[in-house]
């Protein structure tokens, strides 16, 4: 599976009614982030998150397993290795979300 | 770019290691005198992450069984047992192997990082789902860089995580398969593997257990933890390794599956690796002898883990979960674990160093390996020799300094 950045409207619809609004989803995976922030520069959407943050890439996989839980979906690793910026893991939460 | 442009954060901490006056990781054992003696950097020191828990190495049996096999058959098989052949040891050490664990089949691999490698791979193929523990072996996690299934962790050692894990798969289609591990190589902490088979019985998930660490020190019979959980017919798949309690090089996989043998035209790794050695396949058949022949080996392990478990934890160390023949010993940050295991290495005694990336949660350990052979004055004079760099270190509180404290 690969991460559409496309079809966002219907993405974002589908999120709507399964209950997790694209602002839920993005504080959640910021909360996670915050502690590899380095120095003031803000976590956007485009924060790629293995480069821009202090976080190795055991950390990344250790992050997902609580967004899994707390989104109550199951993202494989080989999604996960596909996953660049803070905006395409939200865009892959919503769809898991949306597919339950 | 260089090639090596991409390893320049790993080139950066690995010259910061080496700043300490040792590279931890290339330490040469000029001559190894024992299982629990070598001299390094020109002196004797004591061996404490050898891995060798039953200290077989050196068992008089097993080297004359290597040497008799050497003059026998010759120093290499030269070809994989496809295409060049077996010898008849290669199949009757597979018929020794399924017979101590009473499954009914066995195969052999070259390595243990092999037999994980090729059997998780080659298992779990497009269209399945492949569980793994968020702690597992590299073999594990490189086996499933190579498979086409799709690969879900699970938190360490949790069964409710892993159950959440099947349980949101639902009804898709696509064999489920649980990787876990019999003692963990980092903390030497065993999984709660009676739980975790509950849950794979419950949504009908394959079982596949790797026993490099537990073969020998755990269960009646030394089969592991497989053995100590009483599971053994709820495990479809048993893997492990000969380079740890059997004292040599290799791995294995036993199962009861009818079709098992179709593995051995389908797993790569064994397909296109050279077989075992005469002397290997001779020294591990003697060992599994003396595996089966003195349980008290295992005892005096179990017995020499407590020693050294309990006298570190005694002095105030932070040690894994639990009792297990690797005894990890956690300190606060990367550079304080080397510059602990270098003045260890000073002292005369080798562990081994465990920093992140290679260890859970990014933690950093000394990371010890107790031998049966080991005497009880050697893991004395061990913790004694730690607990004084743990207070100069400031890792363990100062007693003298608490006490004129407290009186003042």
């Amino acid at each position: 599976m690969i991460v559409e950045t496309d079809g966002m409207t219907d993405t974002l619809e589908r999120a709507r009614v399964s209950g997790q609004s694209r602002g839920e989803v993005i504080r959640e995976i910021c909360r996670h982030l915050v502690p590899f922030q380095t120095g003031e520069r803000p976590i956007t959407g485009d924060t790629v998150i293995a480069k821009d943050l202090t976080i190795d890439s055991l950390a990344i996989m250790d992050m997902v397993m609580e967004l899994e839980d707390h989104f109550d979906i199951s993202i494989p690793m080989n999604v996960v290795a596909e996953i660049h910026t803070v905006d395409q893991l939200a865009d892959t939460i919503q769809k898991l979300c949306a597919r339950r | 770019m260089g090639l090596f442009d991409r390893h320049a954060g790993l080139l950066e901490a690995y010259r910061d290691v080496r700043t300490t006056g040792y590279d931890p990781f290339q330490i040469r054992m000029e001559r190894v005198l024992s299982p629990t003696e070598a001299i390094i950097n020109g002196r004797k020191m004591l061996l404490v992450g050898t891995n060798n828990y039953f200290g077989l190495t050196f068992d008089p049996s097993c080297m004359e069984a290597a040497i008799e096999a050497i003059r026998a058959e010759g120093t290499g098989t030269t070809g994989s047992r496809i295409a060049n052949g077996s010898y008849s040891e290669h199949v009757a050490l597979e018929q020794e192997i399924a017979e101590f664990y009473g499954k009914k089949h066995c195969m052999v691999f070259t390595t243990g990082y092999q037999a994980n490698l090729g059997l998780i791979s080659t298992l779990a193929g497009e269209g399945d789902q492949l569980l793994i523990d968020a702690d597992s072996h590299a073999s594990i996690y490189d086996a499933c860089k190579m498979t086409q299934a799709e690969v879900v962790r699970f938190k360490h050692n949790d069964p409710s995580s892993l159950e959440a894990r099947l349980r949101r798969l639902g009804d898709r289609p696509g064999n489920r398969v649980v990787v876990l591990e019999g003692i963990y190589s980092m903390l030497g902490d065993s999984a709660p593997l009676r739980e975790f088979i509950d849950v794979c019985k419950k949504y009908g998930a394959y079982v596949i257990v790797d026993e490099a660490h537990s073969l020998g020190a755990l269960g009646d019979n030394g089969r592991g933890l497989c053995e100590s959980a009483g599971v053994l017919d709820d495990c479809h798949f048993i893997v492990g390794t000969f380079s740890k309690t059997l004292g040599a090089i290799g791995g294995y996989c036993v199962s009861d599956d009818p079709d098992f043998d179709i593995l051995r035209v389908t797993v790569r790794s064994y397909m296109f690796t050279a077989s075992l050695p005469p002397s290997i396949v001779a020294s591990v058949r003697q060992a599994l002898k003396v595996v089966k022949a003195k349980p008290e080996l295992r005892t005096q392990l179990w017995s020499n883990v407590s020693t050294l478990y309990e006298g570190l934890a005694a002095k105030g160390f932070k040690l894994g979960p639990q009792h297990g023949p690797v005894v990890g010993v956690h300190l606060p940050d990367p550079m304080t674990a080397i510059g602990f295991w270098r003045a260890m290495l000073d002292a005369g005694i080798y562990v081994n160093v465990a920093i992140p990336p290679a260890t859970p949660n990014g933690v950093s350990l000394l990371r010890c390996s107790v031998c049966a052979v080991h005497t009880k004055e050697q893991l004395e004079h061990m913790i004694e020799v730690m607990t004084g760099i743990g207070r100069q270190l400031g890792v363990l509180e100062d007693r003298t300094l608490r006490v004129v404290g407290g009186a003042r």
